[in-house]
């Protein structure tokens, strides 16, 4: 079966490893923040010039002066430090983050990545996401494998204006983790009882199955 | 004014020589840390076809939309602009001119112009709408686009608290674009939540030097938030 929104954060969340900086883009990538595995500790960088990201706040502890990229108001964790958007972006620009998940549009084999503008529809910016995807060392992008009408989102090559180009790594879809070498997805695992079958007909862009694929175990 | 003493007192005076046509830099990012008062003031004098560079354009009645309302800007140079229906009339009537910039290439825009370097080159923004145009040279085996960073007739800055020298710190995450846009205008304005006596911030805790500021008030502001989330205790 397709993973839900839930579970696509938490396979998300597996590949954290202990000690990383984290960006979170808005969406399924922000609930990755609750599936952070038992025994290790990551520290989750908001693009708006806070590194050490906690909790939302009680009612209490509400701070106007205290948000996150998504503007939502949030807290500190121990050990946070806050800072200017300019040094925010040194850290993503300068690779500094370990890793960054964000949402897209389209994939495509070459790790090229569509995020931000559809053509015909009002474009309302890029935010941050194309510095992220510029900067970090490894990008998982998560979306589901295809659109509401069955078209493939791993295509050979982007249809729409790029976010960036020759980025992504890791692609967490409803369906499956793949990865991008040697222009090729490679197909890691299988969500729970989705078959290599159903991943190929859904997968537009050059698909690389290599013996039996794994089923994501969580 | 005397000597450093860069207090002023009323808000005609902090906003005085801003004209038509200007290029005014906003710190701020959604409405966290924005100078409410001195956007109040810019849309009391009326002055009309500004260029305005900041994150965000504020909302529907509140931080920077309030310009839109008389369309006061002609040009917006932003990375997020969608939290807005008025600014989406005005640019799909063509009223409003809009630059779409990746935020970390618009803070560092702000910083370079500030610090006195015209342009930098950036792996941000390669390949895409972005890089359309834009000079591209490879460093270490990556492309790279040029992009011009930018200085303002006026920075509009809102700060903590800062000294009558002009000295500044901000308050948790209202600081974001507030220290680069303070080092990138002609003429830099900040709006403070206290004004102090010098040497009351200690030396090493200033965020902003005061040799970035040419004029300091202190306002009231109503901090309104955007997106309140909350957890249960």
């Amino acid at each position: 079966m397709a993973l839900s929104r839930e579970q696509i954060a938490m396979r998300v969340a597996q590949e954290f490893k202990d000690g990383s900086y984290i960006n979170l883009g808005i969406g399924i990538p922000t609930l990755a923040a609750n599936y952070v595995p038992d025994g290790i500790t990551v520290m989750l960088q908001s693009e708006n010039g806070l590194l050490g990201m906690g909790p939302y706040p009680t009612e209490e502890q509400i701070d106007a002066d205290m948000i996150n990229a998504g503007k939502e108001t949030v807290t500190a964790s121990t050990g946070a430090s806050i800072f200017s958007s300019a040094e925010s972006f040194a850290m993503i620009r300068g690779g500094h983050v370990d890793i960054t998940v964000l949402g897209a549009f389209e994939v495509d084999q070459n790790g090229n990545i569509a995020s931000w503008m559809i053509p015909g529809k009002l474009v309302k910016g890029m935010g941050g996401a194309m510095d992220l995807v510029a900067g970090a060392k490894n990008i998982i992008v998560t979306m589901t494998h295809a659109d509401k009408h069955g078209n493939s989102k791993l295509l050979d090559q982007c249809t729409l204006p790029l976010t960036g180009v020759n980025c992504i790594n890791r692609i967490i879809t409803d369906l499956a983790m793949l990865e991008i070498r040697d222009n090729a997805f490679h197909l890691l695992e299988r969500a729970p009882g989705v078959t290599v079958e159903e991943i190929k007909q859904k997968t537009a862009g050059k698909l690389v199955v290599d013996g039996d694929v794994p089923e994501m175990q969580f | 004014m005397a000597g450093f003493d860069k207090v002023v007192s009323s808000y005609e005076e902090a906003m005085a020589g801003l004209e038509d046509n200007m290029t005014v830099i906003a710190g701020g990012f959604g409405l966290c840390g924005i100078p409410e008062g001195l956007i109040g003031q810019i849309k009391k004098m009326g002055v009309t076809g500004l260029t305005v560079v900041s994150n965000n354009c504020g909302v529907d009645g509140f931080g920077l939309g309030v310009l839109l309302e008389d369309r006061q800007i002609r040009k917006m140079i932003a990375s997020y602009v969608g939290e807005n229906a008025l600014f989406e009339k005005q640019l799909l009537s063509g009223e409003l001119e809009v630059e779409l910039t990746p935020q970390g290439t618009l803070a560092e825009k702000m910083r370079a112009g500030g610090a006195g370097i015209p342009a930098f080159y950036t792996a941000t923004g390669y390949g895409t709408p972005v890089g359309e145009g834009k000079e591209v040279r490879e460093f270490n085996g990556r492309p790279h686009i040029l992009e011009p960073s930018i200085t303002g007739d006026f920075a509009i800055v809102k700060a903590w608290k800062a000294d009558r020298y002009g000295n500044c710190i901000y308050r948790h995450t209202a600081q974001n674009f507030n220290p680069m846009a303070a080092t990138a205008g002609k003429i830099t304005v900040v709006e403070v939540e206290e004004i102090v006596e010098p040497g009351d911030i200690p030396p090493s805790q200033i965020h902003t030097p005061g040799i970035y500021v040419n004029r300091v008030i202190k306002g009231s502001f109503e901090k309104r938030i955007e997106r309140k989330v909350t957890r249960s205790a």
